[in-house]
Parts: C-alpha cells; structure tokens; sequence
C-alpha cells in the first residue's frame, strides 16, 4: 500500500519503557499499513535508549504479536520491556 | 476464590492451597515467592511491581491451563501481588493438586518458570540509594 495515508496508533508502556518515553502513553503518526516492525524502528529512533534493554516485545489487544503484525487505528498497542514478575 | 488473580492485597497461600485441596489429592504444591531483603549483597528495602492486567490474567490462565492439561492435575491457582510488597511477604503464590506428588512438583516448577518468562508483571527493587527495573538490560 502506498497510497501515503497516515494513521495514529496509540501506545501505552510499562515497566522500564514507561520510563525511556517519561510518559504512560504516546501517539505516533504510522502509515496506513504499519507493522509492528515499522513501530519498533520508529521508536527506537526516537528513543534510542529502547536498544539498550534485553528485549522488547509488543502485544496488540492482549496478545504478544511478531513484527510482521499490521496495525490497525484501534488496536491496544502495548510495549512490553522484559518481564520480571514472580 | 478467583483460581487466577491479580490484587495489590496481601496473598493467603494457605487459603490457595485450600483452594486446590480434593478428597482425590495425594499431593498438594504450593510455590510461594517472597521477597527477599538483598540483592547481589546489596540491601533491598522492598520491591514493587506493576501488571498490565489484563493481559497478566490471560497469560496466567494460559499455565494453568496447559498445566492441568498437561500433568492431569485436579486444579491450579495463580495468584501474584502488584503494588509495594515489604521484605518477607508473599509476591506470587502457585498452588496445585494431583493424584500423584511428581505431577504436581513437575507442573508447579513449569508454572513458575513460564510466569517469569510470558507474564507481563514488572518488578522494581528499590534501594536506600536507588531502584532498578529487574531484568531489563542484558
């Protein structure tokens, strides 16, 4: 899809990655088709302190999802830095 | 009892394992995770821990319900604390009953292991001079 159109997702952090954006939640400006993958190098690139820890993962609706994953304007989009609960 | 539960109240291990307890058991086992007053020789003044609840409650069915499935258990419940927890006291509670004991010891270690892998649950040690998100860097 190229048709240039943009959408915003909405993103909510926990944990240390609340922390990296000094804010529970953000909005970035995608493209319409973005993928989770696009997200990640967008935000790493605006916050590149994200590089540095174990791992990043990404649920949307609840659910841990890959890269490949295309967003949608309504998904719960959440960044989940690694985990340490027990 | 909720089987699978996130609270910021104090955790009742004995009221889980009451919880699993069946006229069929002939072994009960209860993880109980605590938090514990150093770190790396360095003192711990409590920890806290933070859940994107939803999602913690899901993955949490999840391990117990491949568990039961699993070993062939009667039951297991999952119960984590989020919030401050003070040295001592209980973070996360595991309880699960089988006929047999090497069921239960088996399915009780693959919950724990697996909840501090999936779980989305947070903790923080702080310290007199600081406080560090546990496992975030490498």
């Amino acid at each position: 899809m190229t048709n240039g159109n943009k959408m915003k997702i909405a993103i909510t952090a926990f944990g240390i990655a609340k922390d990296i954006l000094q804010q529970k939640q953000i909005e970035l400006n995608c493209s319409e088709s973005a993928s989770v993958g696009d997200v990640r190098a967008q935000l790493i690139q605006n916050f590149p302190d994200f590089e540095k820890l174990a791992s990043l993962k990404f649920a949307v609706n609840t659910e841990y999802v890959a890269d490949d994953y295309e967003l949608s304007a309504n998904d719960e989009v959440v960044l989940i830095p690694p985990v340490s609960g027990g | 009892m909720q089987e699978i539960y996130v609270t910021s109240d104090k955790l009742d291990s004995k009221a889980c394992t009451d919880n699993v307890t069946y006229p069929g058991a002939g072994g009960i086992v209860v993880f109980v995770g605590t938090v514990r007053d150093q770190t790396k020789g360095k003192t711990v003044k409590h920890l806290e821990f933070e859940s994107y609840e939803p999602m913690a409650i899901k993955e949490m069915q999840k391990i117990a319900d491949d568990a039961v499935e699993k070993w062939g258990l009667h039951k297991m419940v999952i119960h984590h604390r989020v919030g401050l927890v003070p040295i001592t006291e209980e973070a996360v509670v595991i309880a699960c009953s089988s006929a047999h004991r090497k069921e239960a010891f088996a399915a009780c270690e693959y919950a724990i292991d697996t909840l501090k892998e999936t779980v989305p649950i947070w903790k923080k040690e702080i310290f007199e001079d600081g406080e560090v998100w546990v496992s975030a860097h490498p």
